[in-house]
This record gives C-alpha cells, sequence and structure tokens, in this order.
C-alpha cells in the first residue's frame, strides 16, 4: 500500500523538484541581470560583449513557431477529427487511425533529419529561403502536433451524447448541418484544450528547431529566416561547457522556468476546459 | 565428480582463449593503454589521421577521439577527464589556473599549421577578395560600422543581406578570429556580433554556406579543401602592401597568408611518456606530418618542428 502511495506520488515530487531547480537557479541569475532587461530586452547575446540578456527574440522564436505549427496542426487535426468520429466509413478509419498513431511514435529527431534534408531544400528552391530557418520547424512541427490535436478532438466529439445528435436529426437536419450545428459546439471545450495541448507541444518542441530552424535570435517576424526559439538556445548551451554558476549558464534556468510557466499555465487551462466539458456531459 | 571435470574444462578452454588472444600477432605489442583525446574540431582531422594511423600500428593501444570545441576540450583536460585536449589556440591564463588546481601540468606540443580560410559559396560570383578592413565590418559588434549587405561594402556588390555563418563561442577558431579580426579594431573585450549561425561542427558551416550565394563563413582550411567542389576561400588582403593573398600550402609556408594562418596545438599532462610519447613521436615524424598535410594542413617549419621533436623526447 505505502508503495503504491509513493509510486503515485513520484509524479507530483518531480513536477515541484523541476520547478525548484528552475526556479532557485533562476533567482541567482536575476540577482546579476535586472528583470527588466531580461523580460524586455531586445538581444539576446550572452557570450558576446557586452553582454545582453533580452529573452524578447527568444519569446518571439518560440511563439513564431508555435503558432506557426498550431496554424498548420489544428485545422488539419481537428478536420481529420471530424471526418473520422462522424464521416468516416470504418474501413477508412481502421487505416487511418493507426497511420495517425504511427506519426505519433516517430521520434522527433526523425522529423529534424526530414526538416533539413526533406524541407530546407524544398524551400531555398521555391522561396530562396536559407538553409536554416524558421519555415522549416514550423511546417515539421505542424505535422508533429496532429496526432495529439486529433487524438483529443476525436475523444471530444465522442464524448458528445448520441441525444444531440438524434435530436439534430428529428428536427429535420442533414448529417453536414447536424456535424457543424450541434455536435461541434458542444465538443468546443475538447477541441479548445485540444488546440492549447498542440500548441504546448509545439512551443516544447527541442530536436527539430535546434537542427532546423538556425540558431541565430532575432527580432525578425519573417517565416524565412533562422530564429531561436527558448528550447534551442537550451540544448545549445547545455551541450556546450560552461562554468557553473557564471551567467551564462544561469540563464539557461531563466529561460527554462519562463517555458515552464508557459507550458503549465497552458496546461492548467486546458485541464481546466476539459473538465467543463465533461461536466457538461456528465 | 562429473561436474568438477566440466568445470576444469570449461575454466581451461578461457585460461587457453585468453592467452592466444593476447599472444597476437601484431608488431609492437608491448605498447598498450587506453587514451581519450577531445577538443577543438579544427584539429580534429589530424587527431583522427593520426589515431587511425598509430592505433593501426600498435594494436593494444586505442585512442578515442572527438570534438567540441577547445574550449570544451580544456574544460575536460583540466577536470582530468580527457588525456590529450586539441586546441586551435594557445591555453588560457583561467584554464591554466584550473588545470593547477586540479594538479594538471598542460604541456603544450605544436602540431600543425592552420590556415583559418573565410568562405562562400561557389554560387557566390562577385566576391573576389576582401580586406581584413572589410572582414572586421562584416563581423563587427560596432553599429556605425557594421556592414549589413553585401553592397555597402561595396556598391558594385548586390543589395542583398549578408548571411553570416561561423564557430560558436566555445571554439578555438572563434576566439582566433575575434583576436585578429575583431578586437585589433575594436578594442580587447569585443566579441564580434552575435546575430550569427553558429556551430561547433564545421561540416554544419559547410552545409550552410555551400547552398547560399549571399552567405560567408569562416572555418578551418582542411574543411575548404574537403569541400571545394562547394564552397571557395576568399584572398584576404592584409593591406601590409603584398595585395590579396590566397589561402594554399605555398602561401602559408611562406608566411605570406597573414594574418589568418596560425599553430595548432595538443596539450597532455606534464610530458608525454609511454604509448603517449611514442604517439607524439610518430605525429611529429615524417608520417605523422605527410598526414597532416593529407588532411589538408601544413606542416610544422622545420626550425619548430625541431624545437618540439626535442620537447617531446
Amino acid at each position: 500500500m505505502l508503495f503504491l502511495f509513493l509510486s503515485a506520488s513520484v509524479a507530483a515530487v518531480a513536477t515541484v523538484g523541476i520547478f525548484l531547480t528552475l526556479v532557485l537557479n533562476g533567482l541567482d541569475f536575476f540577482r546579476e541581470v535586472s528583470i527588466w532587461e531580461f523580460l524586455f530586452g531586445t538581444t539576446w547575446a550572452p557570450d558576446f560583449f557586452p553582454r545582453q540578456f533580452g529573452s524578447v527574440p527568444l519569446l518571439k522564436g518560440t511563439f513564431l513557431i508555435g503558432i506557426g505549427a498550431s496554424l498548420i496542426g489544428v485545422p488539419i487535426g481537428i478536420g481529420t477529427a471530424i471526418y473520422l468520429s462522424e464521416f468516416a466509413h470504418d474501413r477508412v478509419r481502421r487505416v487511418v487511425k493507426p497511420a495517425i498513431e504511427l506519426l505519433a511514435g516517430i521520434p522527433s529527431i526523425i522529423f529534424g533529419i526530414v526538416a533539413i534534408f526533406v524541407i530546407s531544400p524544398l524551400l531555398q528552391d521555391w522561396f530562396g529561403a536559407p538553409v536554416f530557418n524558421a519555415a522549416n520547424a514550423t511546417i515539421m512541427l505542424g505535422v508533429m502536433v496532429i496526432p495529439i490535436i486529433t487524438t483529443l478532438a476525436e475523444d471530444a466529439l465522442r464524448a458528445v451524447p448520441r441525444e444531440i445528435r438524434e435530436g439534430s436529426y428529428a428536427l429535420g437536419a442533414t448529417k453536414w448541418e447536424t456535424t457543424w450545428r450541434s455536435v461541434v459546439p458542444s465538443a468546443s471545450s475538447g477541441i479548445t484544450a485540444a488546440t492549447l495541448l498542440g500548441f504546448s507541444r509545439a512551443i516544447g518542441e527541442t530536436m527539430v528547431v535546434t537542427l532546423a530552424a538556425g540558431l541565430v535570435p532575432t527580432m525578425s517576424l519573417s517565416f524565412l529566416e533562422p530564429t531561436q526559439t527558448i528550447t534551442a538556445f537550451i540544448a545549445n548551451r547545455a551541450a556546450g561547457d560552461l562554468p557553473t554558476g557564471s551567467v551564462e549558464y544561469l540563464s539557461i534556468f531563466a529561460v527554462g522556468t519562463v517555458l515552464f510557466l508557459i507550458t503549465f499555465v497552458i496546461n492548467v487551462i486546458a485541464q481546466y476546459v476539459l473538465a467543463r466539458q465533461r461536466r457538461r456531459f456528465g | 565428480m562429473r561436474h568438477i571435470t566440466l568445470i576444469l574444462v570449461i575454466a581451461g578452454s578461457v585460461v587457453l582463449a585468453g592467452c592466444a588472444g593476447n599472444g597476437g600477432s601484431s608488431t609492437e605489442s608491448d605498447l598498450r593503454g587506453n587514451f581519450k583525446q577531445a577538443g577543438s574540431s579544427t584539429v580534429l582531422p589530424v587527431a583522427q589521421a593520426w589515431a587511425e594511423a598509430f592505433g593501426g600500428m600498435h594494436r593494444d593501444v586505442q585512442l578515442v577521439v572527438s570534438g567540441g570545441g577547445t574550449g570544451s576540450g580544456f574544460n575536460q583536460f583540466c577536470r582530468g577527464e580527457i588525456d590529450i585536449a586539441d586546441a586551435s589556440r594557445p591555453i588560457k591564463a583561467e584554464e591554466q589556473a584550473a588545470c593547477a588546481a586540479a594538479g594538471i601540468e598542460p604541456f603544450e606540443i605544436q602540431v600543425a599549421i592552420d590556415a583559418l580560410a573565410v568562405v562562400v559559396s561557389r554560387q557566390n560570383d562577385f566576391v573576389d577578395h576582401l580586406t581584413v578592413e572589410e572582414l572586421n565590418r562584416i563581423w563587427t559588434a560596432d553599429a556605425s560600422k557594421q556592414a549589413n549587405r553585401w553592397s555597402e561594402l561595396r556598391p558594385e556588390w548586390p543589395n542583398e543581406r549578408i548571411e553570416r555563418f561561423g564557430p560558436g563561442t566555445d571554439s578555438g577558431t572563434f576566439d582566433y578570429f575575434i583576436e585578429v579580426i575583431i578586437q585589433p579594431f575594436d578594442g580587447k573585450e569585443s566579441k564580434g556580433r552575435s546575430d550569427y549561425t553558429p556551430s561547433e561542427d564545421d561540416n554544419v558551416l559547410v552545409q550552410g554556406v555551400a547552398p547560399s550565394r549571399y552567405a560567408i563563413g569562416y572555418f578551418g582550411y582542411a574543411y575548404v579543401h574537403e569541400n571545394a567542389d562547394k564552397i571557395r576561400a576568399i584572398a584576404i588582403d592584409e593591406g601590409k602592401g603584398k595585395g590579396p593573398i590566397e589561402p594554399s600550402g605555398e602561401t602559408v609556408a611562406a608566411g605570406d597568408y597573414t594574418p589568418l594562418a596560425r599553430p595548432i596545438f595538443m596539450y597532455t599532462k606534464g610530458a608525454p611518456t609511454g604509448a603517449l610519447q611514442e604517439y607524439f613521436r610518430f605525429g611529429l615524424g615524417e608520417e605523422g606530418q605527410a598526414l597532416v598535410e593529407e588532411v589538408g594542413y601544413l606542416r610544422l617549419p622545420a626550425d619548430r618542428l625541431n624545437a618540439m621533436r626535442e620537447k617531446v623526447g
């Protein structure tokens, strides 16, 4: 019994532990760098002279790629979910569902390689883009989040009770009208949660952005320019060697805390939205 | 009883197998050891070539070689994690202090001469040469003289943004480039501009520069040598009257390719002994120096080579 309790508490302890590690080291960082500069500065150059710790370029990179990936993944993911849940033949479902599971299981490094060796040359040819740019990562991430969004959205759609659909048919609606006017709005909470979690996954992704997006922190909003996200910065920095305790080292924890907080908040909102859907339909 | 016999037979076979393995046919099997070597990606091709050749001659000597950047190599070396630190610049004072604190005495051995090449893609048809001053303007952090587009350097060049690629700040190549191209103009503290695509892996830099007409990068000459079909090294004019000089075996040996030619190093814990001493005798010998040229570097000039041979003993 005690063992089971301990097992269950590992998750909570780990989360708290990680959070504390980030925050405590982050506080050390802010002893040397002003929060003002960190939150609003527009140049991120920890190793250069003069040292600058403005995190806005990293935040811009993270959100640019996250939002871009969502713009690709959300419509496709939700569309797939609606199709599978409401319209698809059994035969189609039997092929498409496993395909989506397979897509979800592909390691992110493979996506990274595809981004460099397939997507990047295409973008270079079509748009004259540089080798490393934000679009490489955005497109690949858009594809990567489709399984998460599809699965969650489909769960939400299935949770909508039969009565709603049958009531709609009873009133003379077509299947198309029923789907778009009754079923989907009823599942809106779940679909919103799916979108949020897909977005959260996209901004937390590391491998693809480190390999393919370039490692230049800029303020540019163009997808065809190299950019750097928080995750890519941390990965690149952690792979090198830095004197422990130096400001450049501590900067990892500062941006790590920011990333943790963003994904934490999004996940909390998503959980709340999902709970609300459950309450509506029991 | 039967079991004891079985055990004895098995034990006997194991012992015999062990003997047979050790008494192998390799020549000079008196040398043995496992050594770890890491650091500069510039020195890496030399380290790999030497390790392969030397390991082939002495089968009981294992040399594990990796990159990671000069700074990273020294960090590991001063923590006692590796036996040889590869470096494309001399050890810094603070690194020396870190080693001393760990009781390690860094022993410096020059192994070859490297030319730092400034490269553009073969698709770049407009750059013929660059002066050191123009190079400074491309990489400087000083906003008043920064060049962001090729046309800002010379009006006849395209009005396109310069895409910069270079080693990361852990790299000795980075340190050296900053030392000779940035610091003489911008002061000892400056480290150049930070908005370029960094990588400690020179192959990634080649990949970035090769497809783009407006890209520029810098790294060790050996990588140009290897990728000559995709990129080309630009002639550099130091402004001291010699005109633009392209990096090559001849120009570096003659001392003309300045300021971007530099020695590269390997550091050991104190003077090398045993297998490591043999390794360096090999590397500084005719075979080792010939390998240096094969991978695209330049052998040490005769006087320095003799000095190093004496140092290693």
